[in-house]
């Protein structure tokens, strides 16, 4: 008899909007081991699953969620482990709809089945028992790899390669690991105790962390490679745009990398406890329409702002951030100014923002990305008054390593170029991958791209041949 | 974490600080300087690199808020949470010039492996340093080993030529030839020798202290305008052409969190005294 099929993902508790705007916790509550089971039992076990397919880190989809409604966490748990190192931080912040939830065949007629929800609930599971199981641990192949960064990618390559028995060494520049998982994404979208504790993870299973070590200064690539036998650089794109109109370098002005760094790795929400300050503004204005600009209007509200507006030059529909991030800023009051572009800063005697002068937008042709490109309104000038403003349109990669290792092909945006199949790069024993070499991406794309270089680095570690 | 060999006390509110690292002597360079962290809930703040070894590195630096209090307060043994470097670009090299080379405050410390390095491409070094009187002054012998000359300015007189270093430095391009001019020092120091020396056209290269946050070209705070261009201090400097720097613009950013650092700094005194 045919599967009676429910046709709505079981819903996830979440905190209410009025009172999480005052707080840093976790929005969505994760769900019950009822819940899971429940929301588990509507997975077709397709014998062909479509939504494989549409994992960069390839999970064995089917077979976990089967776990799952079966009971059996530890298996599901271990189960995700084999294809992915950060369960319970891509359970959160992978763009699911956009990936394994698109394809899977529940989609088509109904709501897919909440593949992510689920991961992150098999993960949570083993967190909260507090017993983390750690494979037994291959057998040393000798072989050294220096990977650089241990944001997603990093930590996706170190896991691959220190259970094929390789020697691994994170250097990662910050004082804590991460990367943007860390500095970037807000405590109340992923809690950096699960990230620590992913990494916690990997630390046990045998791959060494060096803090504080910034690859390009401290030491460059060339003297690496007189010690490691591969190098994979997962860098990141960390240098912040800023649009190049009058008035940026008032006071009051961020970067959305200096404005989530403050607030997340620095706890400046915490401020005096923690000692590095953050300006609390009571009327922010978040230039762009991504999830970083998402992350920093809901920062904004819970460090005290009275309105926070997102200021994007194009309409909704463009928006480049995930539904649900859209969806959770416009519960929490977050106002959206569309089709909207600031062309200048106004400031007091003091060198302080008070105001920003802004164009209407209409939409005309298609552009490059398909999307139909923002053309200003003449004369449709007008000034708003804000007193902190958050600059949010996109970053590229840190220049640090390239301009000290000649023989790295870069791109014309400073990315490095790779062959995307195997992440190699011009230089013999370097891989690189993620956000350094695609500019602003998500963080499974950066585990995707780790995950095909460990392949590459493996072999070359095995066979020798570049 | 990182274990303090010495915390000294040079003169009031000046410290040098020695701290284990095996590391950053490798790739170090005179102009460059280390990140700092003096606990888990510190600032990640720069400091000017003064010397570096095989098994460390010092620092000098004034006394001024929560941060730097907490390192004032480092005994031997003690831990720093971060320290990370070297960072930043090296200090332009010469030969065979002339070079002025000026400090102040803290910058007194910082001036010290460039003039080494100076001296030893072969350049005339001549170094002034200046304090409000001369208990204020510190290392006169470790600095006249690279200098060909050393001039002490005091306001008060207590030391060298009384006065303001601005009225020596003008008296000084006019009886000398100077090629180039070197500041180390706080920001309105670097400031006031760079509009000293900007009639006479004379290269004048500053030291600037922009407030930094992860000090790799990360979140842009540090951006300073040089030549109508924006710069990431930390990255692209923190050295530039001091007659090139818009002024107004660095000192109003140096003061954007003056409020929040005295509220830390009273926080903290109470938390520490009661």
């Amino acid at each position: 008899m045919a599967k009676k099929i429910i046709p709505k993902k079981t819903p996830m508790r979440e905190q209410p909007a009025k009172e999480r705007i005052r707080n840093y916790d976790e929005v969505p509550y994760g769900y019950s081991e009822q819940e899971a089971i429940q929301e588990a039992a509507r997975c077709l076990q397709c014998r062909k699953p479509t939504c494989v397919q549409g994992c960069p880190v390839e999970i064995d989809i089917p077979r976990f969620i089967d776990f799952i409604a079966k009971g059996d966490f530890p298996s599901a748990i271990k189960r995700l482990k084999e294809k992915n190192v950060l369960p319970a931080v891509c359970g959160r912040v992978c763009p699911q709809e956009d990936q394994c939830e698109k394809l899977c065949v529940l989609a088509k007629k109904f709501e897919p089945v909440a593949i992510g929800r689920l991961e992150r609930f098999a993960a949570d599971w083993e967190a909260q028992r507090g017993e983390t199981s750690i494979p037994t641990k291959p057998r040393p192949t000798g072989k050294k790899v220096a990977i650089i960064g241990a944001g997603p990618g990093g930590l996706t390559v170190a896991g691959d390669l220190v259970s094929a028995g390789h020697a691994v060494t994170i250097f990662e520049a910050l004082h804590r690991p991460g990367g943007v998982l860390v500095y970037g994404i807000p405590e109340f979208r992923l809690p950096k105790a699960i990230v620590y504790g992913e990494v916690d993870y990997l630390v046990k299973c045998g791959v060494q962390l060096v803090l504080d070590f910034v690859v390009g200064k401290t030491a460059t690539i060339d003297q690496l490679l007189e010690e490691y036998n591969a190098v994979y650089i997962g860098t990141g794109a960390g240098l912040p745009w800023f649009m190049n109109i009058p008035g940026e370098q008032l006071n009051g002005v961020y970067s959305a990398n200096e404005y989530l760094t403050r607030a997340n790795l620095m706890k400046a929400y915490l401020f005096p406890e923690y000692d590095t300050p953050i300006v609390r503004g009571k009327r922010v204005a978040v230039i762009g329409g991504g999830n970083v600009a998402m992350d920093c209007a809901r920062t904004a509200l819970r460090l005290g702002a009275d309105e926070v507006h997102i200021v994007y030059r194009r309409s909704h529909k463009e928006m480049p951030a995930r539904d649900e991030e859209i969806h959770h800023a416009e519960q929490e009051g977050v106002i959206f100014d569309i089709l909207t572009l600031p062309v200048k800063y106004i400031g007091d005697e003091r060198s302080w923002v008070t105001h920003m002068e802004c164009l209407k937008m209409k939409l005309g042709e298609p552009d490059s990305s398909g999307r139909r490109r923002p053309v200003p309104i003449e004369g449709s000038n007008f000034i708003a008054p804000v007193d902190t403003v958050v600059c949010a349109i996109g970053q590229s990669p840190n220049p640090l390593i390239p301009q000290t290792t000649p023989d790295l092909k870069v791109g014309k945006w400073g990315n490095i170029e790779v062959d995307p199949k195997t992440g190699k790069t011009s230089k013999k024993g370097c891989w690189a991958g993620g956000d350094v070499v695609r500019g602003g991406a998500t963080v499974i794309l950066a585990m995707g791209d780790g995950r095909i270089a460990a392949r590459s680095i493996h072999e070359y570690l095995t066979t020798g041949k570049w | 974490m990182y274990r303090v060999i010495k915390r000294e006390q040079l003169v009031p509110n000046i410290h040098l600080l020695v701290v284990e690292s095996p590391v950053i002597h490798k790739n170090a360079q005179p102009g460059e300087f280390v990140v700092v962290r003096a606990d888990e809930h510190g600032e990640r703040i720069p400091l000017n690199l003064v010397d570096w070894n095989e098994t460390s590195v010092s620092m000098v630096f004034m006394e001024v808020g929560t941060s730097t209090r907490k390192l004032a307060s480092l005994k031997q043994g003690d831990q720093l949470a971060t320290l990370a470097g070297p960072l930043g670009t090296p200090t332009e090299r010469f030969q065979n010039k002339n070079i002025l080379c000026i400090g102040g405050c803290y910058g007194i410390g910082a001036l010290y492996p460039i003039i080494r390095m100076f001296k030893s491409n072969e350049n005339r070094v001549s170094t002034v340093i200046e304090a409000r009187s001369s208990f204020l002054l510190y290392w006169q012998e470790k600095l006249r080993q690279y200098s060909d000359e050393l001039h002490e300015i005091t306001r008060d007189g207590t030391a060298g030529s009384a006065g303001h270093v601005n009225e020596f430095i003008v008296d000084y391009v006019k009886k000398h030839s100077v090629d180039v001019v070197y500041v180390q020092g706080c920001t309105y120091l670097t400031y006031l020798i760079s509009e000293t020396t900007r009639p006479f056209a004379i290269k004048t290269i500053v030291g600037l202290n922009p407030i930094m946050v992860d000090a790799t070209g990360m979140c842009g705070v540090c951006r300073v305008i040089v030549g109508g261009e924006t710069k990431f201090g930390c990255v692209d400097g923190p050295e530039f052409d001091g007659h090139q720097v818009d002024w107004d613009n660095l000192l109003s950013r140096r003061k954007v969190y003056l409020d929040e650092e005295r509220f830390s700094l009273s926080f903290y005194e109470c938390e520490r005294y009661g």
